[in-house]
């Protein structure tokens, strides 16, 4: 008993910080998405489904621009794609949990819950209890704060005037260059860019997403060196 | 357009999907060859980028400006502060720019 209320207070000296980083970004996806046209069901369907803020932005982005279905689903799967990582990751620190267990924790596998359970994990082993407390607050903080952008949101007016619209384009730019110390980073950079280009002024949207994509994967293929160059994953 | 909710659905279903995939890999095969993996790592890079790339071309110099100035931001500051800050810049030069 002691053990557990130990477990949900570490959890709420843990979350707090990152509750409140979380907020911001999906109030102003709410905001955006309520100005782009999405509905407040349809808005929250999305945050309490998906649950994944870049993707979102990317689904939004592409679904009103009226993209190919296909085309979303892969530009999702690249913005998502890190998750892979966490999950892989996560065979290290979710031993204590059920099925049933590790099946929702999955769900509630983002960013900061990976990187907390990562560093924690060194010292105490994660327990359900933990995990889930720290989840549970992240997730309500997330929705209610998504909930207020998108109420309060459109008394700011035409979005664009505020330089809001390039929001969307400049947070990809910047988890790209965040990627900059990956092996190749520069080269898979420089293909992807200018094949994309090529394709978006030879063939047109969206084939320069998937193309580019893919020229920029298949360089970074042919120019891994085997396992002794192998990264590190993260922490 | 798709009906926006099938659309949603399967956003959330791939979300799930790499999620769980991961874990599930680990657990059944333990390692993967050294190029798919090496793809597998650039995927957020390439397609990301291969996204971004029209916009910075195609609108005018306080757009492309903005996404220079957002990266170098990031540099120094995080992701929120960083935007903000580019966004602001962005609303200033399109004022000089007259759009």
């Amino acid at each position: 008993m002691i053990e557990t209320r130990k477990e949900i207070k570490d959890a709420l000296r843990d979350v707090f910080p990152v509750a409140s980083a979380i907020a911001p970004y999906s109030a102003v996806f709410g905001a955006l998405a309520i100005d782009q046209g999405l509905s407040l069901t349809e808005l929250l369907v999305t945050s309490a489904s998906i649950y994944a803020v870049a993707s979102q932005y990317v689904m939004l982005d592409l679904m009103l621009e009226g993209v190919a279905l296909w085309s979303i689903l892969l530009a999702v799967l690249a913005v998502n794609f890190r998750h892979v990582l966490y999950s892989a990751a996560s065979v290290r620190w979710l031993d204590q949990f059920g099925p049933m267990q590790k099946a929702l924790a999955f769900f509630l596998l983002v960013d900061p819950q990976y990187a907390t359970c990562e560093a924690r994990h060194t010292k105490t082993p994660i327990t359900p209890t933990y995990y889930f407390t720290y989840a549970a607050c992240v997730y309500i903080a997330w929705m209610i704060a998504n909930l207020l952008g998108a109420l309060f949101g459109p008394l700011l007016g035409d979005t664009s005037r505020f330089g809001l619209d390039l929001i969307l384009p400049m947070f990809f730019a910047v988890l790209v260059f965040g990627f900059r110390q990956k092996p190749r980073f520069f080269a898979i950079l420089s293909v992807s860019v200018a094949s994309s280009l090529l394709v978006y002024f030879v063939l047109g949207s969206p084939w320069h997403i998937t193309l580019g994509g893919v020229c920029g994967i298949l360089t970074a293929a042919a120019l891994s060196e085997g396992p002794q160059s192998k990264e590190v994953a993260h922490g | 357009m798709a009906d926006p909710y099938l659309t949603i659905f399967l956003c959330a279903l791939l979300t799930y999907g790499v999620r769980s995939g991961g874990h599930l890999l680990m657990t059944y095969f333990g390692t993967v060859h050294h190029r798919i993996e090496a793809g597998l790592n650039a995927v957020p890079i390439a397609v990301l980028s291969a996204l971004v790339a029209p916009t910075v071309v195609t609108e005018g110099w306080p757009e492309a400006v903005a996404i220079v100035l957002v990266c170098l931001l990031s540099l120094r500051f995080s992701m929120l502060p960083s935007l903000a800050l580019a966004v602001l810049a962005l609303a200033m030069m399109r004022q000089i720019a007259g759009v």
